[in-house]
């Protein structure tokens, strides 16, 4: 080994073959689920997967599975197949690629464990909704949507009873699709385990305030599988517990994950998977680190919702105000938090194609930043998982010219 | 038919329209989805205005929408912006599709309008909890409204907007029922114009116009029609030129499942009972549009009813482009079709396009080899 790979090898982050491991294994598990007599319900991913938990259920995320696509570089085949059936290519291309692999069991893995029941919150977007729909149509399976009404200003009362009694609904759904009665001691350990792992998901990505960063966004990124999968199991508890040992210990031991940091970054909106590697070079290159972000902080943003002795009272309110389910205003201020708190010198926005309710509104989000902080905003036009909407040259000079301001800055500072 | 000219003039100047409305009966109320309850912003006193673009370039609009937002909602905040809208007191935001959510933001902290209100609608209308919800968002927003009109909505006012807008939803599928019996009854730019001025007009004048063009179309002895008969599909559908192309090409849309048409107006609403049920009744149970939820084939089986009804020989999917509820239900929309050997065409549309350009050649072939 030489001194290099030996510097490297320090950086990596140990948990992450755990983290695979884990992951295998719980596919494995939704794989077989027919063969051991357990039913799988796919969810969207900002869908409360708690009942799911605590009824046995194998809960499968296509948006999860689109990501995979997407870093395997097999999202543009599957999206042309989508096309092929009629499906515009202006749409998400989580859908396009799920519609699509499920007609030719694409994918990395050959396609998703068939769905016993589907189950589709709206607190993402209206896509998911047309999305289940089709698989709905597909599968042939009972669909249940928790609608949860969109807080533009406010979380009104209205809204509050309304979710909490589709929670009702929710369970009732359950207990028929599996014909058992639903069990609330369960509910109530798998809440407090969905509770703890949310809560050590945060710490994790707070260990990133530390300077210089034990991890970055796109680690964030990696390992935001298990929050939004395993929620609610001991398995993500222990592993989050795990993760953030060692994030400590690479604090203590001054081991940042790039070499030398100097910038500190803020990214916006979901990952461009299947250019994760070159983007953190990129940035690396420059001495920057992406410290944070607000796609994979979504997943414990709601905390100060939840009661921990009483999940499912909580649910409505924690379900209903997540990021994306939120004003503009409300987000921007999510952001400008989110700055201050990381300490960051730019902020680096995503306008992804496939997803409208996280990039409309992103312009106006930019000027606020940029009215109330002064910090250097730049705005790359890709798509998280259709590589045509991306343009590697364009991206990279916009890249060099954003950071040659944050250079200037610092040197004016 | 000279009594279809003012909505001609309507469509043609709806600036000039609002104006004249502003300084007769006053405060304008603008929306740009059918979802809006009309009835409840007439009662209250202001004019209820459905908000089209105007087409213009997309100048301002840029710094607040990528290019990747339908032309519907980039050239409604266009206008806005440019103030081609300082007519209006305020806007209301019925919950649909995701780019008019993001709009209604948008719209919330760039505008500088007396009023504002996001109407927050269900997005499932087939469950009870739904309805429950759906009746406190329209109590809700008729507190706005009294708010902001600084008086009360009585029981009487909302009983004679019902009974209003039932008598203009009536006669407006009367004449749609006599275009489709007849369909050289009536130019399909005439029948577009009435539809459109029907959204923006005066609604006391509109309801007496549209009385005497039923008298009149019922009186009249068209002659036999040979031609197509189309159906028109999708979201709005704001381009006059279709109907022109599709006439000269030998056919006619004799009915249609637009939010600018049947979807909007089909139906009415129970009089003797409570409003605010009854107007709960009209939203959740409507034709539905694709950013709601009553069922996983509710609007292939309605188009397919329709198709039946009608009698039709093929249908038009008219959608515009970035728009992804309809994108979404098109494929099955059209695979239902097709198990029925029903012909159909699909057009993207972009409202910015100035014409049909090359989309005419396409409607052409498509007529003829229905
Ligand atoms: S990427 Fe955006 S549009 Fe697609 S499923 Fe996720 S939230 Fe919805
Ligand atoms: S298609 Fe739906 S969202 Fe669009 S205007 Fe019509 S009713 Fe409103
Ligand atoms: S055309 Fe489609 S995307 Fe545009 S406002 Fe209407 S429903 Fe929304």
């Amino acid at each position: 080994m030489t001194d290099t790979d030996k510097k490297k090898d320090k950086r990596k982050i140990r948990a992450a073959k755990k983290m695979r491991e884990i992951m295998t294994t719980y596919y494995l598990d939704a794989m077989t689920a027919r063969e051991n007599n357990k039913k799988v319900a796919w969810i969207t991913s900002g869908g409360p997967v708690e009942p799911l938990i605590a009824m046995d259920i194998i809960p499968v995320y296509p948006e999860n599975h689109g990501a995979m696509i997407g870093a395997s570089k097999m999202g543009e085949e599957l999206c042309i197949k989508a096309e092929e059936m009629g499906y515009s290519q202006d749409l998400c291309s989580y859908a396009r690629t799920d519609i699509a692999c499920c007609k030719v069991n694409g994918g990395p893995m050959g396609g998703l464990p068939q769905p016993d029941m589907l189950i589709c919150c709206n607190n993402i977007c209206g896509t998911v909704l047309k999305w289940y729909e089709v698989q709905a149509r597909h599968f042939n399976v009972p669909l249940f949507i928790l609608d949860t009404p969109i807080c533009h200003t406010d979380y009104s009362r209205e809204v509050e009873s309304y979710v909490r009694r589709q929670m009702d609904e929710y369970i009732i759904f359950l207990e028929t699709a599996v014909d058992k009665k639903f069990d609330h001691d369960k509910m109530a350990e798998v809440g407090r385990l969905a509770f703890q792992g949310q809560k050590l998901w945060q710490k994790v990505l707070k260990t990133t305030t530390h300077k210089p960063s034990p991890m970055s966004a796109f680690d964030a990124f990696f390992f935001l599988a298990l929050i939004v999968t395993l929620r609610g199991t001991q398995i993500a508890v222990d592993f989050y517990e795990e993760l953030s040992l060692e994030m400590e210990e690479r604090i203590q031991t001054d081991i940042s994950i790039i070499p030398h940091e100097k910038y500190r970054l803020l990214w916006d909106n979901l990952p461009v998977w299947y250019q994760l590697k070159w983007l953190s070079q990129k940035f690396s290159d420059h001495n920057a680190c992406l410290v944070a972000d607000t796609y994979t902080s979504a997943w414990c943003s709601a905390l100060k919702y939840i009661d921990e002795n009483n999940f499912l009272d909580s649910m409505a309110q924690a379900y209903t105000r997540i990021h994306l389910n939120i004003g503009v205003d409300q987000m921007a201020d999510q952001v400008l938090d989110m700055i201050r708190t990381y300490d960051v010198d730019g902020f680096v926005m995503h306008s992804n194609r496939s997803c409208k309710p996280y990039s409309f509104g992103q312009m106006d989000i930019m000027n606020i930043v940029r009215k109330k902080t002064g910090i250097p905003v730049v705005m790359l036009e890709a798509d998280m998982v259709d590589p045509r909407s991306f343009s590697l040259s364009q991206t990279d000079t916009r890249i060099d010219a954003f950071m040659e301001i944050i250079k200037q800055k610092e040197w004016v500072r | 038919m000279k009594e279809i000219n003012p909505f001609h003039a309507a469509i043609n100047d709806p600036g000039g329209l609002a104006a004249g409305i502003k300084k007769r009966s006053g405060k304008i109320l603008g929306y740009m989805c059918s979802y809006a309850p009309e009835e409840l912003i007439h009662a209250a006193g202001f004019h209820p205005m459905r908000l089209f673009s105007s087409k213009s370039d997309i100048c301002l609009a840029q710094n607040h929408l990528q290019a990747y937002c339908c032309s519907l909602v980039r050239g409604v905040l266009e206008d806005s912006l440019a103030g081609r809208l300082d007519y209006l007191e305020g806007m209301v935001f019925p919950h649909t599709c995701d780019s008019i959510q993001r709009l209604s933001d948008i719209w919330r902290l760039n505008t500088k309008f007396n009023f504002f209100a996001d109407v927050v609608m269900p997005t499932k209308l087939n469950t009870k909890s739904a309805r429950t919800y759906m009746t406190d968002v329209l109590k809700k927003f008729k507190t706005d409204l009294e708010k902001a009109a600084e008086h009360s909505i009585t029981q009487n006012d909302l009983q004679n907007s019902i009974s209003l807008f039932n008598r203009i939803r009536r006669d407006l599928s009367r004449i749609y029922e006599l275009k489709s019996q007849f369909p050289s009854i009536i130019k399909g730019t005439d029948l577009f114009a009435i539809i459109k001025g029907s959204m923006i007009m005066d609604r006391e004048e509109l309801a007496q116009r549209l009385e005497t063009i039923v008298l009149l179309l019922e009186k009249k002895d068209p002659p036999p029609y040979s031609g197509k008969r189309i159906i028109l599909a999708g979201s709005i559908c704001d381009m006059q030129d279709i109907y022109k192309l599709i006439e000269a090409s030998g056919g006619s849309v004799v009915a249609d499942d637009l939010c600018t048409g049947n979807r909007w107006f089909e139906g009415s609403m129970p009089e003797n009972i409570d409003p605010i049920e009854a107007l709960t009744a009209r939203y959740a149970d409507r034709a539905i549009c694709p950013a709601k939820h009553s069922g996983n084939t509710t609007r292939g089986e309605n188009l397919l009813a329709l198709a039946d009804t009608h009698k039709v020989d093929g249908v038009i999917f008219a959608t515009l482009k970035f728009c992804d509820p309809h994108a979404f239900d098109y494929p099955y929309m059209k695979e239902f079709l097709e198990k029925s050997s029903i012909k159909n065409l699909h057009l993207e549309l972009d409202d910015q396009q100035q014409g049909l350009g090359q989309l005419s050649t396409r409607l052409e072939t498509f007529i003829h080899m229905i």
